[in-house]
């Protein structure tokens, strides 16, 4: 058979070589999975956080100072901040990609909305990490 | 056509008119079912406690700023309206905890039968009620 009629590529990597770094890759299902890892973790964390709000309530800006001052509720609450907003960030993301069609429309939303959860995290973790140095 | 996926949307009505076809599951005319009513619901209470975390954190801004803005905003909360949200928030916490359950289960394999799934729906909907009246009923009653 002439060489005219039998194309053929050649390919300077072996096929494991081709197949690492191509395809799913094991990665795949990193963001089903930390869907369910943080569900879990919120789990016992918003008990806490409901636990916390009734203890809370009425409260005066010394009783909120002094309750954040323990070590415990100010790392419960910084657990809280980072796992609920981590949830909340692949939760919308989820529901974004289902319903903003337009490319750029999606990215856009998808940017915002993300860069708001970062100031929103980081404005709720500051404010514990002063009550609780304060 | 804007993309390709619309493609599989076009199809003739009776008068052999190109026409673009509903996307199925349409709300509109799609006979509601225990199991998308609590999937949407899910979605929804999802979105409003996304919703719901602005206002956490305003108050904890508020408590770091100090004594005046910490009074605005418990005085806030503890307003009509504030307790009208509070009380949404309750809900929708309440009915997320307990639909997440839910959807951990089926995570693990467990509760795809139709019987099972129409319990679990039940024991969500009671979950959701108890959870939210022993949370109102600690915090104007005991506490």
């Amino acid at each position: 058979m002439s060489k005219e009629n039998n194309p053929s590529v050649h390919i300077m990597r072996s096929p494991l070589g081709r197949a690492r770094g191509l395809g799913a890759a094991k990665h795949g299902a990193a963001h089903w999975w930390a869907e369910r890892a943080t569900s879990v973790a919120l789990l016992p964390l918003s008990l806490y956080f409901v636990v916390s709000v009734l203890l809370l309530k009425g409260a005066d800006h010394a009783a909120m100072a002094a309750y954040m001052a323990e070590p415990w509720n100010a790392v419960l609450f910084l657990l809280l901040i980072a796992t609920m907003f981590y949830h909340v960030s692949m939760g919308l993301q989820v529901v974004i990609e289902d319903y903003v069609r337009d490319d750029a429309k999606r990215l856009m939303t998808l940017l915002v909305v993300k860069g708001g959860i970062w100031v929103l995290a980081l404005a709720a973790a500051v404010s514990v990490l002063k009550l609780a140095f304060s | 056509m804007k993309d390709v996926r619309e493609a599989l949307m076009v199809g003739r009505n009776s008068e052999g008119k190109l026409v673009r076809r509903p996307l199925s599951p349409h709300l509109q005319v799609y006979k509601p079912q225990v199991s998308s009513a609590t999937s949407i619901f899910h979605r929804i209470t999802g979105v409003a406690l996304s919703a719901g975390t602005i206002l956490l954190v305003l108050w904890l801004v508020c408590a770091a700023s100090g004594d005046s803005a910490f009074s605005v905003i418990q005085a806030f909360l503890a307003s009509g309206i504030g307790l009208l949200v509070l009380f949404g928030f309750t809900v929708a916490l309440f009915y997320h905890f307990c639909n997440g359950i839910r959807h951990l289960a089926w995570d693990a394999g467990k509760g795809f039968e139709l019987p099972d799934m129409h319990r679990s729906a039940k024991l969500v909907a009671a979950g959701t009620i108890i959870l939210t009246v022993a949370f109102w009923v600690i915090a104007f009653v005991v506490g």
